[in-house]
């Protein structure tokens, strides 16, 4: 069997891995244009905040791909042809396919601004971003970030790095306001103040402006403001990279359409990570998953499929984490951004302004736990996962906290107070803390 | 990597850093005059001269680039900086402390008149506080005492700033600061000071290999009471408290909390850290040679046994000069001028990493007889790799943290920068029941997929 995959990112490997376990005869062939190896998108900002050279952002030594017969191949696919099972690659070869995983991953989303094509806007999703921001950050004074996300504030912080003055442009009241409730991206925005970086929320982008050379010289936002800036970073989000899958018969809508199994529209061709689709998502999931872990659990999960071990797809109980300049984020379950019916929401604040941590639960008695926000604070996955699937309650939740803490050693432990707390808004609630963590973290 | 990224101009340092850096290199000038200068008196005034500034400028600089930033992970342009990057700064530090290693280790021996080589001037300028300490006069080591304690001390100050958000590595940081000022120099000096033999509570053999050999061990036994306390102190340390601690908290309870080469590699050696090769043929290396060397000491102690024993009739001369030969391969030339020397080109843990003996005793009960483990916090790895450029032991901690799988390694000396670094939580040190230590989250392990359930 000949698995060839378009795409070397989290997907596309960790597909080539399982594939490798499941099937150690298999040939397998990983197809990439951008990188000659696999390297971690998520690290590419601290490669350009000069805290990793580029060699040490791929997850792997150069001898692994051989050792592990992984057949490496830099070249850009251009064509495929799925009737004789042939991709066509941009330096004139072809490879023939028994099954084919098309993971090719996203482009930056632009929305047509006026000026977007200018030198100095770009997007951040790749290593050709990576060098084209440093090539034109190199020695200015202001760049304008669009975004009030993720890549936002990463954008942010890595301007901020190297001495240049962020400015960064939120289209909502608030930072993240898709996702994080107000007091969370309270603690964001304390963030932005400490860092002197300077946020206009409820605004947007309305236009780019260039100088004679074609260089970004300002942007105007929604509020009619002119910023002067030298570069412009576009963090409004990525949309499915469709190239290839659109030069054959795969059916696309804005990604490229899989059911459960992450089959496409065409026998032996998959799709899976940020370019694909699903068909029929699960209940209060999205069809387009575009973030690192469930990349690799896509990538994992059509693995099994390939190697005739047909697996639908399960996202499990949903998790994710992100650091904002040095508040680190962790989220787990459900855990929306406003009031959502049947449910309420715990909500505890270090008056330090740099700790937090909200516990979701069901309005109805038993209060069963469903999600949580942790800020600052370290939580134990394997914990909430398991108190979110078994529906503990939120009086077992807060008397066990301690249980989730993953705090090293030595750091404030933050449980009384958030029995205290908890206790005081919920009295006829109250719970007595049963579990603090030991000064040596005993493992539970 | 595809495309080539253009090295970026640096953000210049602000004019009260510069300030600062101005002040070190008065310091280190004023110490080049107490070097050469002919006058004694004028030449002590130099010396406390270069101490104050270069501690002065130290500090100042520390509280100017770390205290006024924000609390938090400060790594900017660690790669780009030729300083901690193995540019030009960094080949001219090592050159500088291996040539200091070299004189003071072969050139720097007391003449039988009270002349040290090239470093004579600065041995004189510390009689004055020796006597006062050790009620004797300065020699080479006590020079090289001072200055080690105080690079302990002024850099350990830099990394209490640098990590003040992190509790553990305040607290470790404060614990190698008092371990070297209080076991490793103060109390070593004062038992001279009473006429009691120098001796260090926090060196045990295999690393202060003499400790246990028959010669010292019978020289120190000679002593009367304290010294029978220090030769019964050495083999419990050795063999009793060492395994035992190191069941309950791994190695780290020495390497990274007590140990005084540790104290200078995570205090002074903390620019480099990142030096450390995480490559695949560099752990083979590590093994090769760490074993090795603790096979060595092992049979060099053993044959001065067996001779001591027997008289010295049967083995001759055989176990001397191994210890002689291990004196200079290891104990100078390996943990010294190649250990430290090396520093800025590759990272602060070479002779911990290659060659401590005591690290790899350590090791093999931390691997094998620990409660000691770094967690990995279910599937939240995102490969960023963090961990593995802060290891100063060179593991390749991504390798494990991306699999899901704990960090059980001989090697870790639980610093626990991999924690403190990692932008996703991901990573914990831990101390729990040895059942279950190698056991893989179920959030992501491969063969127990959580998305097959």
């Amino acid at each position: 069997m000949h698995l060839v995959i378009i795409g070397n990112g989290i997907t596309g490997v960790t597909c080539a891995l399982a594939v490798r376990r499941l099937s150690p005869t298999a040939q397998i062939t990983l197809v990439s244009s951008e990188s000659a190896h696999h390297y971690s998108r998520t690290a590419l900002m601290y490669v350009y905040m000069g805290h990793l050279r580029p060699q040490d952002i791929k997850p792997y030594e150069d001898w692994f791909w051989t050792e592990n017969r992984l057949a490496l191949v830099h070249a850009d696919a251009t064509a495929l042809n799925t009737e004789e099972k042939l991709v066509v690659l941009a330096n004139g070869t072809t490879l023939t396919y028994d099954q084919l995983l098309l993971a090719t991953g996203s482009v930056s989303k632009l929305f047509d601004w006026p000026g977007q094509h200018l030198a100095g806007v770009q997007g951040l999703y790749n290593l050709p971003d990576l060098a084209a921001m440093t090539r034109d950050t190199h020695g200015i004074s202001r760049g304008v970030v669009v975004g009030g996300g993720l890549i936002g504030v990463e954008l942010a912080e890595m301007l901020h790095s190297r001495g240049i003055e962020p400015l960064v442009l939120v289209r909502d009241a608030r930072y993240w306001g898709g996702v994080l409730p107000p007091e969370e991206a309270n603690l964001v925005d304390r963030q932005f103040k400490e860092n002197h970086v300077a946020v206009r929320y409820g605004t947007e982008l309305r236009e780019i402006l260039g100088d004679a050379q074609g260089r970004v010289r300002a942007v105007v936002t929604t509020a009619g403001e002119e910023i002067a800036c030298q570069w412009v970073g576009l963090a409004t989000g990525v949309a499915p990279n469709l190239a290839l899958a659109q030069t054959c018969g795969v059916e696309t809508d804005r990604g490229i359409l899989v059911d459960e199994y992450l089959r496409t529209s065409v026998p032996n061709v998959f799709a899976a990570g940020d370019c694909a689709q699903h068909r029929r998502p699960g209940a209060g999931e999205v069809p387009i998953e575009q973030l690192w872990y469930t990349g690799r659990m896509q990538g994992e999960t059509v693995a099994h499929t390939i190697c005739g071990q047909p697996t639908a797809y399960r996202r499990g109980v949903w998790f994710n984490s992100a650091k904002f300049f040095n508040l680190e984020y962790q989220t787990y379950g459900q855990a929306p951004a406003g009031p959502a019916p049947g449910l309420e929401s715990f909500y505890w604040e270090h008056p330090s302004a740099r700790v937090a941590l909200r516990v979701y639960f069901r309005s109805a008695a038993p209060h069963a736990v469903v999600g949580f926000n942790a800020l600052g604070l370290r939580l134990r996955q394997a914990v909430c996962e398991h108190w979110i699937l078994e529906a503990a309650t939120m009086a077992t939740v807060v008397a066990e906290l301690g249980k989730a803490n993953f705090d090293p050693e030595f750091f404030p432990q933050h449980e009384p107070a958030i029995v205290q707390a908890f206790n005081q808004a919920f009295p006829q609630q109250a719970v007595v803390l049963k579990r603090k963590k030991g000064l040596f973290s005993f493992k539970n | 990597m595809t495309p080539t990224l253009a090295t970026p101009p640096l953000p210049t340092a602000s004019p009260v850093e510069k300030l600062t850096l101005t002040v070190v290199a008065g310091g280190l000038l004023a110490l080049m005059l107490a070097l050469t200068d002919a006058d004694p008196a004028r030449r002590q005034t130099w010396f406390y001269l270069a101490l104050g500034l270069v501690s002065a400028g130290t500090l100042a600089w520390s509280w100017v680039k770390f205290g006024q930033q924000p609390a938090g992970v400060q790594q900017h342009n660690l790669w780009l900086r030729a300083s901690s990057s193995r540019g030009a700064v960094a080949w001219v530090t090592g050159l500088v402390l291996t040539g200091f290693y070299v004189v003071l280790y072969w050139y720097s021996g007391d003449d039988g008149q009270g002349n040290f080589g090239p470093l004579n001037n600065l041995v004189h300028a510390l009689d004055g506080f020796s006597q006062w300490l050790r009620a004797r006069p300065a020699d080479q080591w006590f020079l090289y005492g001072t200055f080690y304690t105080l690079a302990i001390l002024l850099m350990g100050a830099r990394a209490l700033w640098k990590y003040r958000h992190s509790r553990y590595q305040l607290i470790r940081t404060a614990s190698v600061m008092f371990f070297q000022l209080a076991f490793a120099f103060l109390i070593p000096g004062l038992l001279q000071f009473f006429q009691q033999p120098e001796f260090y509570f926090t060196y045990f053999w295999p690393l202060k290999y003499e400790y246990l050999f028959p010669g010292t061990v019978t020289s120190l036994t000679q002593n009367g009471g304290l010294g029978v306390f220090m030769v019964f102190w050495g083999a419990v340390m050795t063999f009793l408290a060492t395994p035992v601690l190191t069941y309950f908290f791994g190695k780290r309870w020495y390497c990274s909390w007590v140990c005084g080469c540790g104290g200078l590699a995570e205090t002074a050696g903390d620019p480099y850290r990142h030096l450390a090769d995480k490559s695949r043929a560099a752990w083979r290396w590590e093994v090769r040679l760490i074993y090795s060397i603790l096979g060595i000491i092992i049979a060099v102690t053993v044959l001065l046994w067996v001779n001591f024993a027997l008289g010295s009739t049967l083995l001759g001369e055989v176990g001397n000069v191994g210890a002689k030969w291990y004196g200079f391969a290891i104990g100078a030339v390996f943990s010294g001028v190649i250990g430290v020397g090396f520093y800025p080109i590759m990272g602060a843990r070479v002779w911990c990493r290659f060659g401590c003996p005591m690290a790899a005793y350590l090791g093999l009960l931390q691997k094998h007889f620990s409660r000691f483990r770094i967690s990995t916090n279910g599937a939240q790895c995102i490969s960023c790799g963090n961990c593995s450029n802060v290891c100063e032991m060179g593991i390749d901690v991504q390798q494990y943290a991306q699999r899901g799988a704990p960090i059980v390694r001989a090697s870790c000396v639980g610093c626990g920068m991999c924690s403190t670094a990692c932008p996703r939580g991901v990573l914990n040190l831990e101390n729990g029941p040895t059942a279950g230590r190698h056991q893989a989250s179920q959030l992501i392990h491969a063969d127990s997929l959580r998305i097959l359930s």
